[in-house]
C-alpha cells in the first residue's frame, strides 16, 4: 500500500463498554486523507469514547482502530506525533498567555527548538490571536480559547485533527469564527479533520462526509448532500439526523457528560 | 562503506541518548509551566507556610518550656525545626495530586496525553516543580528560624537541605499524584488527604525522637519516607544534629521511593483522563 492509499482512519469492529453500558458498539469507519469528516449524534451516543480511543486517550474493549496507518493500542507514540487535538472542555492553561500555551505544546510535540518561536508565531496570525499572544489566557473570550486551542492542536502539523465539540457553548458570532478558521484549515491541503457534533448546521456547513452516530454505532453515512437526498425531497439535516436515528433525541448522555457541558459553558460565560 | 560494528554501536547508543533528551525537554517544559503560575500567584506560598510558623512559635515554643521530650543535648525547638521543615514539605506536596484531577476536568491533561510527551516526565515534571515549591518554605522557614534563635548550621550543608527538600516534596507530591490517579475525584481525595497527613506525621520522628515510640510506632516511623527526611535535615540543618540512619541511607530511601513512584505513577496517570 501506498503512502497515499494508507487512510487517515481506519476503524474496524471497535467497542467500548463502561461496566453494562455499550457506549460504542463494533464501530466500522474509514476515513481518507483529507476530507473533513463529521462525527454527528445527540449526547451519548459514542462521539467522544470514539474520539477518546483514536486519539490513544482510551483504550478499546475490542476490535482495532488505526490513524495513518499506526494501531492506536500498540503504536500510540506513532499515532500522538501525527494527530492534533482538541478536547470538548476549553482546555487551555488560564493561567499562562497564549504565547506560553503554544510553547509548552510546542515542545510536548517535538517541534524542533529552532522552528518553535517561528511555528508559534505562524499560529497566533493564523488564528487571528497575535495582538493578544502575550496576555493572560484568563483574559480571552471563549472563541478566541477555541482558536487558540486549534492552534496548539495544529503547531507540529498533524495528518489528524480530532476536534470533539468544537464550538459547544460559543455565541453564534464566535461560533461563526471558529467556522472560518475550519474552513481555512480545510482548504489546506492534506489535512484531514475530524469533528464531532450534535449542531445539524455546524455538520452541514463544514462536514464534506458525514456518519450519524447513534448507540454507539454508526446509523447513516454519506455527504450532507447524499444523506439529504436519502431523505426526501427538501429534507434539512436536522431531517436527515431524526430518519437515521429514529427521532429518537437521546437520553441526554451521562451525569459526567452533562456536568462537563454545562462547566464548558460555564466558562465561556 | 564504514565498519558495521562501530556504526551499529553508535546507532545502538543513539536511540537512549535521544530518549533521555526528550525526557529531560518535556521534564522542563512542564516545569517551566508550573513556575510561571507560581510565581504569577504566589499566595499559595505564603498561605502555606502560615501553618509551619505556628507549629514553630506557638507549639515549639510551650513544648520546649515543658522539658517534655528527651532530645539529648539538643534544645527542643532546634529539634522540632527540621521536622517542621519536613512537615511543610509533606503538607504542601500531599495535596499537589488535587491539580492533575482538576486539570483533567479542565481537558488540559487529555491534551498532554495526547501529545507524544513521555509520562514519566510530565510526572517528574510535577515533581521537580513540587520541590521549587518546597525551596519556598525552607526560605521562609530558615527566616523564622533565624529570629527564633535557632542553632543553625550554614555553608555546603545548606546545599544539602535543598536536595533533601527537593526530594521529599517530590516523593510526596508523586505520591499524591498517585492517590489522586486512583480515587479520581476532588471530594474523594480531600478526605483522603486530610486522613493521610497526619498519621505520616505523627508516625514519624518529626517532633518527637523514635527512641520515646512504643514499639508498635517505631516499626511504622521506620517505614515512613518523611521519617529519613527529617533525619537527614535534623544532621543537615542544626549544629550538633546527627542522623540516626546516616545521610546517605536517608537520601537512598528518598530516591528510591521517588524512581517507584514515578513509575507507579507513570503508569496510572493516563487512566485519570478516561
Amino acid at each position: 500500500m501506498t503512502q497515499e492509499e494508507i487512510p487517515a482512519i481506519e476503524v474496524s469492529s471497535l467497542s467500548r463498554s463502561f461496566g453494562d453500558l455499550v457506549a460504542v458498539d463494533r464501530l466500522d469507519l474509514t476515513v481518507a486523507k483529507g476530507v473533513f469528516f463529521g462525527l454527528l449524534g445527540s449526547n451519548g451516543a459514542g462521539k467522544s469514547t470514539t474520539i477518546k480511543m483514536l486519539t490513544t486517550l482510551l483504550p478499546p474493549t475490542s476490535g482495532s482502530a488505526r490513524v495513518v496507518g499506526f494501531d492506536v493500542v500498540g503504536q500510540a507514540r506513532q499515532v500522538r506525533r501525527r494527530i492534533g487535538y482538541v478536547p470538548q472542555m476549553l482546555s487551555a492553561d488560564a493561567g499562562l498567555t497564549g504565547g506560553e500555551n503554544l510553547m509548552l505544546l510546542a515542545k510536548l510535540y517535538e517541534v524542533p527548538r529552532a522552528e518553535r518561536s517561528a511555528r508559534t508565531a505562524d499560529a497566533l496570525a493564523f488564528m487571528g490571536l497575535t495582538d493578544v499572544g502575550g496576555r493572560l489566557v484568563k483574559t480571552y473570550s471563549g472563541g478566541m480559547i477555541r482558536r487558540l486551542e486549534i492552534a496548539q492542536a495544529l503547531l507540529h502539523r498533524p495528518v489528524v485533527v480530532f476536534l470533539d465539540e468544537p464550538t459547544v457553548g460559543l455565541d453564534p458570532v464566535a461560533k461563526h469564527a471558529v467556522w472560518d478558521k475550519l474552513r481555512e484549515l480545510r482548504s489546506h491541503v492534506g489535512t484531514t479533520v475530524l469533528l464531532s457534533t450534535h449542531d445539524m448546521e455546524e455538520a452541514d456547513a463544514l462536514c464534506e462526509r458525514i456518519a450519524i452516530m447513534h448507540q454507539g454505532r454508526v446509523v447513516g453515512l454519506g455527504s450532507p448532500a447524499e444523506l439529504k437526498v436519502a431523505v426526501g425531497a427538501d429534507a434539512t439535516m436536522d431531517d436527515v439526523f431524526v430518519h437515521f436515528t429514529g427521532g429518537a433525541v437521546g437520553e441526554g448522555g451521562t451525569y459526567r457528560e452533562v456536568a462537563r457541558t454545562r462547566r464548558t459553558a460555564r466558562r465561556l460565560g | 562503506m564504514r565498519s558495521p560494528g562501530h556504526a551499529g554501536r553508535l546507532d545502538a547508543l543513539a536511540e537512549p541518548i535521544s530518549a533521555v533528551v526528550a525526557f529531560t525537554r518535556d521534564s522542563l517544559a512542564v516545569v517551566e509551566v508550573e513556575l510561571r503560575k507560581l510565581t504569577r500567584d504566589p499566595t499559595e506560598v505564603f498561605t502555606r507556610s502560615v501553618q509551619p510558623v505556628l507549629w514553630l512559635l506557638v507549639f515549639g515554643q510551650v513544648f520546649g518550656r515543658a522539658r517534655a521530650i528527651p532530645t539529648g543535648p539538643m534544645r527542643y525547638l532546634d529539634f522540632m525545626t527540621p521536622g517542621i521543615l519536613a512537615q511543610s514539605v509533606l503538607f504542601t506536596s500531599i495535596f499537589y495530586g488535587i491539580a492533575i484531577i482538576w486539570e483533567r476536568d479542565l481537558g488540559i491533561l487529555q491534551k498532554l496525553l495526547v501529545t507524544p510527551a513521555y509520562r514519566g516526565a510530565l510526572v517528574f515534571g510535577k515533581a521537580t516543580s513540587a520541590g521549587v515549591r518546597g525551596i519556598a518554605q525552607t526560605v521562609i522557614i530558615y527566616a523564622v528560624a533565624l529570629a527564633l534563635g535557632i542553632h543553625l548550621r550554614f555553608g555546603a550543608r545548606i546545599l544539602g537541605v535543598l536536595v533533601a527538600v527537593v526530594l521529599g516534596s517530590a516523593v510526596f507530591s508523586t505520591f499524591s499524584l498517585v492517590v489522586a490517579c486512583i480515587v479520581k475525584t476532588r471530594e474523594r481525595f480531600m478526605g483522603i488527604g486530610q486522613v493521610l497527613t497526619m498519621p505520616l506525621f505523627f508516625a514519624s520522628n518529626a517532633i518527637y525522637p523514635i527512641d520515646m515510640m512504643p514499639s508498635w510506632l517505631k516499626v511504622v516511623a521506620r517505614g515512613n519516607p518523611l521519617t529519613y527526611l527529617v533525619d537527614a535535615l535534623r544532621s543537615l540543618m542544626i549544629e550538633g544534629g546527627q542522623s540516626v540512619f546516616g545521610l546517605g541511607i536517608d537520601l537512598a530511601v528518598q530516591l528510591g521511593a521517588l524512581v517507584v513512584l514515578v513509575l507507579v505513577a507513570a503508569r496510572i496517570y493516563p487512566t485519570v483522563a478516561r
